[in-house]
């Protein structure tokens, strides 16, 4: 069964740019709006090296990965040719210019990912 | 709607390259019909040679399986000879019957050997070298006979010799001229040629004329005689003299024809508007290509064309030449054999098997041949496709592109003698294995393409030669010929050059106009195009252009660098590398109150602030209080100063004065790559201004100026540009330099490229001759950075985004029967956020 909650007007998203959305447990979910105000959800990390998808440069249907530059379409969240991998899909409904997410995909997919580690804590020796 | 109707006659490498061109763009726009001749589908035949030597096999080099053409609904005939076309009911109708009716017409027909008209070319075993057939039939031969004879020591004619020779058989090279390749090679590198494949086994005629084919009464041919009436035996004979377009189906159609079937710059035939030829049939300025680089640019063009987009011609192209003899190194390309109104630079060492010559013409690079070394065939061959001067590196140019500085692979630049475990590309970790298995299964033809699948040069580019090579020595050198010019990327065929003057000449501000005008072909364009339109409509149009922030990378959006694990980078500006105890202290308090994880001191004299939150970055520049340093933007971003004459006992002049003011002047300019200045007081050069965009050197009498010198993956040291007596002149020529820069580099062009693009004489010419010319540039440097904000503290002029550096939590609806959240965080995730110009900017700080 859906439980939609409504996260914020597609004004507040802007054209051509995504927004993050926290959840009670795992990583942040992107939210992307298109040139013809589309809203897509994916989870906020690339295939790839789990870069932060909501900082990309938005295009088309796709966002290119800020750290490497993959392309991921946004209505699947796959990853384009040659490069290979995916990234879960949130369900997204808009009703009257509010953006909702269903609350059990934000309960349920990918909430055990462990963060993206960087810094000192990566040293060997640490 | 219902489909139109294409049919291609032939199926060889490029029409099915058209084709496939075609799919990407116009999917499901035609019904398309292939007749092929052969019974294969299409294979890729350069790699026939291989074949025959045994080094692959014959499934290896199929390109598109029958599948293939299922998966893409294109309707098959394979062994159907095409025999008649009927422009009147636009048909086509095969030997069998089949009919197939057209919209379009592609006539990929590709060529036949020439066939030499001596008694006894009918006799068995007698053949040409063209396809599997033929192939299939030498092996077959040499299985059985001994004694094979190839008449013509040309590139085919080479490579199915030195095919036989492995395959166990005795092989005489007959040729008419006194040396081999003589369209590919001059006379010195031909007589190495011949001496390096004697040594292996090859037996050559060389001047000789066929006069007949003898014979035996079994019908198979038992010699073959020559003008002088000497004999040789033959129990095979390969005609390899040469290929003719077949052009007898088109010249039945009434279809003009001349050296090929006439086309136009868009590949149409001159004669029927509804028919295309692409491939080694077509004549395209008089010239029938046949390497496979030049015909995949003609079925680029031509896809376009039959995809209604109209855009695009073809002009023709330069092409180069490498011989598939596995061992044996050669390259040529453009005019080799010099002549009236031409140089040469030659080095030749017969004993060791090495032969260049360099032709060159009006200071431009016209041809090369090289022998037993051909590393820098690639490099060559793009000087003389881009004709750029060559007067400053002309002592180098005979020794190669890694003497002329490049770091990154010195010592291990010959792709040939790399082991497959070698690492090529440092960037992505990719090995020389990787990259060639790639080449072969995937069957690559392009630099783009070896990017796409294995990443290899794709980052920084400093192996982009290396690449080249391992794609020229897997695939043959021409595969490798990337074109003449670049289109930005796949939104366009325009390249950078032609989208930067239709900006300005057609006065462009908005993306949407670029988009409009210039036809981009998509809605929006993608992330390799959009910075680089933004850069060039904003350094086109100061104050008219609209910045677009979505247009740019993150962190020119967030004006932050962005880390692995999605944190960012601070580094507060330093003009000239100083600071104050004030200063360090708030930084200090900042590295505590947000939990900053690094600090380190940058080689640009600042200082470094890594793993900051993104939610943090706002508060972390109010709270250190200093200028943004750029850090992350292509902008000016370091001056490095030394102390100088203030403190320095061997100080000349006021170095850190002088970056402060060149840092202050400068600031907030964004550029096509990153820039980076440095001043030194004194000869000395503490502050390494020689490997930087501008380097001033202090002197008794006053500065001497540096440009174009890099630190990064080409290490370049800067040109002497100029000496200048007050600081005044330092600011002036600086930004003179730098306005030129901004208006005529390309996006993502460090000035090193820049400069060595256009030359260091036209830098001169605009800068030091002109003075009215630079007192302009300076002036239009100086508006454009007039009252630019800074996008630390100046959130709504610099159109920075505040929304970014929040995110939203997930709450639930009220009345929803999932668990609530209380009630003030909504209120906290709101409260900072007013509405302002119609935008949602927070504009609390």
């Amino acid at each position: 069964m859906s439980s939609w909650i409504t996260i914020c007007a597609v004004s507040e998203i802007p054209v051509l740019g995504a927004r993050r959305v926290t959840r009670a447990k795992g990583p942040e979910v992107a939210l992307f709006r298109t040139s013809d105000d589309q809203v897509f959800a994916l989870l906020d990390r690339c295939p790839h090296k789990a870069g932060p998808l909501s900082q990309g440069i938005v295009f088309g249907q796709a966002v290119a990965c800020p750290l490497h530059n993959w392309t991921i379409a946004l209505g699947s969240g796959c990853a384009r040719e040659p490069d290979e991998g995916s990234t879960p899909v949130f369900r997204v409904r808009v009703e009257a210019g509010q953006v909702m997410l269903d609350r059990n995909e934000l309960d349920s997919i990918a909430v055990d990912l462990p963060p993206v580690k960087a810094g000192p804590c990566t040293r060997v020796s640490c | 709607m219902k489909k139109m109707k294409l049919v291609m006659v032939g199926n060889g490498m490029a029409g099915v390259r058209t084709l496939e061109e075609l799919l990407k763009i116009a999917p499901d726009l035609y019904e398309i019909t292939v007749f092929g001749a052969e019974p294969h589908p299409n294979y890729n035949r350069i790699l026939l040679s291989p074949v025959l030597a045994g080094e692959q096999t014959l499934d290896e080099i199929i390109l598109n399986p029958v599948s293939w053409y299922e998966d893409h609904q294109i309707r098959l005939h394979l062994g159907k000879t095409v025999t008649k076309i009927d422009r009147v009911r636009r048909q086509v109708i095969a030997e069998d019957g089949t009919v197939a009716e057209y919209d379009r017409l592609l006539i990929a027909t590709g060529s036949s050997p020439f066939i030499l008209p001596v008694p006894g070319k009918e006799l068995d075993g007698v053949i040409a070298y063209r396809d599997i057939a033929d192939t299939n039939t030498m092996i077959a031969a040499a299985e059985k006979y001994q004694h094979a004879v190839v008449i013509g020591g040309g590139l085919l004619g080479l490579e199915a010799a030195n095919g036989l020779m492995l395959r166990g058989m005795q092989v005489t090279v007959v040729h008419l001229n006194p040396w081999l390749m003589e369209r590919q090679l001059d006379d010195q590198a031909g007589e190495l040629l011949r001496k390096s494949l004697q040594d292996r086994g090859l037996r050559f005629r060389m001047g000789a004329q066929t006069e007949a084919l003898i014979g035996g009464t079994d019908g198979r041919v038992l010699a073959v005689r020559f003008k002088d009436g000497t004999e040789i035996p033959a129990d095979l004979v390969v005609m390899a003299a040469g290929i003719r377009p077949n052009t007898t189906l088109a010249e039945s159609a009434g279809l003009h024809c001349h050296r090929g079937v006439v086309v136009t710059d868009t590949l149409q035939t001159v004669t029927d508007p509804r028919i295309y030829a692409v491939g080694e049939c077509a004549a395209h300025r008089g010239v029938a290509y046949g390497l496979v680089a030049p015909l995949f640019e003609q079925g680029k063009v031509c896809a376009n064309h039959l995809a209604q987009f109209g855009i695009g011609r073809y002009l023709g192209s330069q092409t180069s030449t490498k011989l598939k003899v596995t061992g044996i190194d050669l390259f040529s390309a453009g005019d080799f054999m010099g002549g009236d109104g031409t140089e040469e630079i030659v080095m030749s060492d017969p004993f060791a098997g090495v032969y260049k010559k360099l032709v060159i013409k009006e200071d431009r690079l016209v041809g090369a041949c090289l022998y037993g070394d051909t590393v820098d065939g690639s490099w060559y061959f793009k000087l003389l496709r881009e004709g750029r001067k060559i007067s400053d590196i002309r002592d180098k140019l005979m020794f190669g592109e890694s003497n002329i500085g490049d770091v990154g692979h010195q010592g291990h630049n010959k792709a040939a003698a790399m082991a497959d475990t070698d690492e090529v590309c440092g960037c992505n970790g990719v090995n020389k294995g990787a990259i060639c298995k790639a080449i072969k299964d995937k069957g690559l033809f392009t630099l783009e393409e070896v990017r796409k699948h294995t990443k290899a040069s794709a980052s920084c580019g400093s192996c982009t030669g290396l690449v080249e090579q391992l794609l020229m020595f897997t695939a043959g050198g021409d595969y490798s010929a990337t074109p003449k010019k670049k289109a930005v990327c796949g939104c366009t065929d325009m390249s950078h050059q032609e989208v930067r003057d239709a900006i300005v000449a057609e006065h462009l501000v908005r993306l949407s106009d670029v988009y409009d005008r210039l036809n981009w072909k998509t809605p929006n364009g993608c992330a390799t195009c959009r910075p680089a339109l933004n850069y060039y409509l904003i350094s086109s149009w100061p104050k008219e252009a609209v910045d677009d922030p979505q247009s740019r990378f993150i962190n020119e959006r967030s004006h932050a660098n962005i880390q692995k694990d999605g944190t960012y980078s601070v580094v507060p500006r330093m003009w000239g590398g100083e600071t104050t105890a004030d200063e360090l202290r708030r930084i200090a308090n900042a590295v505590d109150k947000y939990k900053i994880p690094t600090v380190k001191v940058t080689g640009g004299q600042r200082i470094d602030l890594l793993g900051v939150k993104k939610e943090d970055l706002v508060n972390v520049w109010r709270d250190i209080g200093m200028p943004s340093g750029h850090a992350y933007a292509k902008a000016l971003r370091t001056v490095k100063t030394c102390v100088g004459s203030e403190w320095c006992r061997m100080g000349t002049q006021d170095s850190t004065q002088m970056g402060k003011d060149l840092e202050k002047a400068m600031w907030r300019m964004y550029a096509p790559h990153k820039v980076k200045y440095a001043v030194s007081g004194c000869p000395r050069n503490c502050a390494e201004a020689g490997i930087k965009d501008v380097g001033i050197i202090g002197v008794d009498s006053g500065w001497e100026m540096y440009i174009a010198g890099n630190g990064g993956i080409k290490t370049e040291v800067a040109h002497f540009f100029t000496k200048l007596k007050t600081a005044e002149e330092v600011l002036e020529y600086t930004g003179a330099f730098m306005q030129l820069y901004r208006k005529e580099g390309w996006y993502l062009e460090r000035t090193v490229h820049y400069v060595s693009r256009v030359g260091l004489d036209h830098v001169k010419k605009r800068i030091l001759d002109d003075h009215e010319g630079r007192k302009a540039l300076w002036a239009e440097l100086q508006y454009a950075l007039d009252g630019e904000p800074d996008p630390w503290f100046e959130f709504t002029k610099a159109q920075v985004d505040l929304r970014q550096f929040d995110a939203l939590p997930a709450l639930p609806v009220p009345g929803a029967t999932t668990a609530t959240a209380p009630a003030d965080v909504v209120s906290a995730a709101t409260a900072t956020v007013t509405a302002l110009d119609g935008q949602v900017v927070r504009e609390t700080l």
